[in-house]
């Protein structure tokens, strides 16, 4: 066999290289986040997340490519049940998910326009989400008494508090002088446990993970029988060239 | 006539389209009577698989346009309904994307093949300049295809990009702006560009392909061994070391294409974004000119020439010199065929230097690549501008240390080991 072993080791190590180097680029950007261990095959832990999203996040936060019937289909609700319980500004099962609130009410109130949360997990990541569903703050020179420490500065108000309770952040001097994150000190206890409240922002994740990308199940279900297909077909191929190639001397 | 009445009729039809469109001669000029080296080894794989992807590439775009809406307001979204509504639509458009970047590391493993064996050296210079030209029209194809999703990176990098041109003293401005067709990129730039994506590069490309296989075909492949086989031809005139491109390489390639389609679609549906390399994680974000992404960086494969321009410091006011050095990085490229003045075509009979020469090339040009994807803080920049270096060095010296190098004797034949 003329591909001899040394050359198709040395291209393998540029391509594995170029990917190894690729996920070292991606390891060093940015801020590191506790990892969020979302299972989008969990039907149930998505189930509650639609619950969740439709409940506490939908009133201000569209997601807008995202349609109702999809997510009922995709995650095994019932079309009554999605009706009663997940539908709240439209009757249209196959509507996508729209914000309560006006576009011009939503700058007076918070000055800006809460962001559509069809690609959120994509665009952050869901270790960004999760962390920062986790870093309310009571800060009482913000405006609406919350701030956040994953995004300092944030309108967004602590929608999830009376289920998380309420905490402060404690900062130590940094090494330049500048304040910088220590720990959060739970205040006063919320309606969930802290486990329970872990879960739940867990479960909400999950399912903004989801609807970032409605396919992504399928898309490797789809995968793992491409793969089993080519096996058979480069196999073939490849004892092909074998009986072809036998008469070149 | 008794006789031909006598035929099959399948065979009459064939003779009938032969006597107007000789596409028997065309097959056996191209296929079954074009005689490649039969000592190719995995490096000459890269070729067909670029046809590959770019047939990948053209197909999956046709579906792709038909529900591509070329506009600011609503490309973003159109692009959602193609993952989300359109049957298959998501598999297509991580064909699309996935191909982009496969297309170049097909391309640059094809590229370093042609340095490592010194296929661009005569009778070919003019296939490597094909094939240079091609590589340029395949950075403007790639450049233009990745503002058309009009995410925030697409929207921020195409601005960079552009401005780039705005560097070129007395006329820069005007340049880019006629570039952008408007004083920023906006729902002009991005129909232009969309045009230029679909019809006009695509165009070009298919003739350059076009070119570049019938050059090849005229002066007949090189070898890893860098041997003329045509020099040594039987009594049919029939290269000695030359095997029938089919049926020969034509299973051979459909083997190397069944590995790489294992890797790419690999990607395609375990990985689509492939840690946010071939799918920037900025560009989920529909467009914003009013908010800058915390970073911006091309996609991968412009980043060795993106590290090359922000290595050069700005002086005299301006910092047209990266962009020079940028441009020429690429443009020395074309006159590798008169740098070279080895005796010796392949690396397996060059010398002791050229072999470390091109060796330093190879990690400069994934230094570099490496260096454009981080931000530039810390150690980036200064290795950035030592590998700048070390790349043109690799080019400016070969005149000199091509011709001092002591090369090993060429055989007459070519190395095959028999299966």
């Amino acid at each position: 066999m003329h591909i001899n072993i040394k050359q198709m080791a040395s291209s393998l190590t540029l391509i594995l290289g170029l990917a190894l180097s690729v996920s070292v680029a991606q390891a060093g950007e940015g801020e590191s986040f506790p990892q969020a261990n979302v299972d989008p095959r969990n039907l149930i832990s998505l189930q509650h997340g639609a619950r969740n999203f439709m409940n506490y996040c939908s009133g201000c936060h569209s997601a807008k490519f995202v349609r109702y019937n999809r997510i009922a289909a995709d995650l095994g609700i019932p079309e009554a049940e999605l009706k009663k319980n997940l539908m709240f500004t439209t009757d249209k099962v196959a509507d996508t998910i729209q914000s309560a609130m006006p576009e011009e009410e939503a700058l007076h109130w918070f000055g800006v326009k809460p962001p559509d949360l069809s690609l959120i997990a994509r665009s952050r990541g869901t270790d960004h989400v999760y962390a920062y569903l986790r870093s309310f703050y009571t800060d009482p020179s913000r405006p609406r008494g919350v701030n956040n420490t994953v995004l300092p500065g944030t309108a967004m108000p602590n929608v999830l508090g009376d289920l998380q309770g309420e905490q402060i952040a404690v900062f130590k001097t940094g090494e330049n002088g500048a304040p910088e994150f220590e720990k959060f000190e739970s205040v006063s206890k919320g309606s969930m446990t802290p486990e329970e409240y872990d879960l739940f922002v867990r479960d909400t994740v999950n399912f903004l993970q989801y609807m970032a990308e409605p396919v992504q199940n399928t898309r490797k279900d789809i995968g793992i029988w491409v793969m089993l297909f080519l096996a058979v077909f480069t196999s073939f191929a490849y004892l092909l060239y074998k009986e072809v190639w036998r008469d070149v001397h | 006539m008794a006789n031909e009445e006598k035929k099959p009729r399948s065979s009459r039809i064939w003779g009938w389209v032969n006597e107007r469109l000789p596409v028997d001669e065309m097959l056996k000029s191209h296929a079954t009577e074009y005689y490649a080296p039969k000592n190719f080894n995995v490096w000459y794989v890269f070729g067909v698989l670029s046809l590959v992807v770019l047939v990948n590439q053209l197909l999956t775009g046709i579906f792709l346009t038909m529900s591509y809406k070329p506009s600011a307001t609503e490309a973003f979204a159109s692009v959602e309904y193609i993952m989300r509504d359109v049957d298959w639509g998501w598999l297509i458009r991580y064909l699309h994307s996935t191909g982009a970047s496969a297309f170049f590391i097909v391309v640059y493993l094809h590229m370093f093949r042609a340095l490592m064996y010194g296929s661009y050296r005569a009778p070919r210079e003019l296939l490597w300049i094909f094939g240079m030209v091609i590589y340029l029209a395949l950075m403007a194809e790639a450049f233009m295809g990745y503002l058309l999703p009009w995410g925030n990176m697409s929207y921020w990098g195409a601005q960079v990009i552009v401005s780039l041109f705005g560097t070129i003293p007395v006329i820069g401005a005007s340049l880019a702006e006629w570039i952008k067709g408007d004083y920023f990129i906006s729902d002009i730039t991005l129909n232009r560009f969309f045009s230029l994506h679909v019809i006009a590069i695509p165009l070009i490309l298919v003739f350059l392909v076009v070119a570049h296989i019938q050059a090849l075909h005229t002066v007949g492949s090189n070898n890893p061994d860098g041997i003329e086989i045509k020099k040594k031809k039987n009594a049919d005139g029939i290269p000695l070391d030359g095997v029938a491109f089919h049926p020969y390489y034509t299973v051979k390639d459909l083997y190397a294409l069944g590995v790489f389609l294992m890797l790419f679609l690999g990607v395609v549906f375990f990985a689509p974004t492939f840690g946010g390399m071939f799918l920037e994680a900025p560009n989920f974000d529909q467009a914003n000119p009013m908010l800058t992404p915390p970073h911006i960086a091309p996609v991968w494969y412009f980043t060795p020439f993106y590290a090359m321009l922000r290595a050069v410091p700005s002086f005299m006011g301006t910092q047209v010199w990266g962009v020079i050095v940028m441009f020429s990085a690429i443009l020395l490229l074309f006159f590798l065929p008169w740098l070279d003045r080895s005796p010796v075509k392949s690396i397996r009979y060059k010398g002791p230097i050229t072999k470390v020469a091109l060796a330093v090339l190879a990690v400069s040009f994934v230094v570099l690549g490496y260096c454009g994807i981080q931000p530039p803080q810390g150690i980036f920049p200064l290795l950035a501008r030592i590998f700048t270096v070390t790349y043109f060095l690799f080019f400016l010296l070969m005149p000199w240390y091509s011709r001092i190098d002591r090369s090993k004797p060429v055989p007459d034949r070519v190395t095959y080991d028999a299966h």
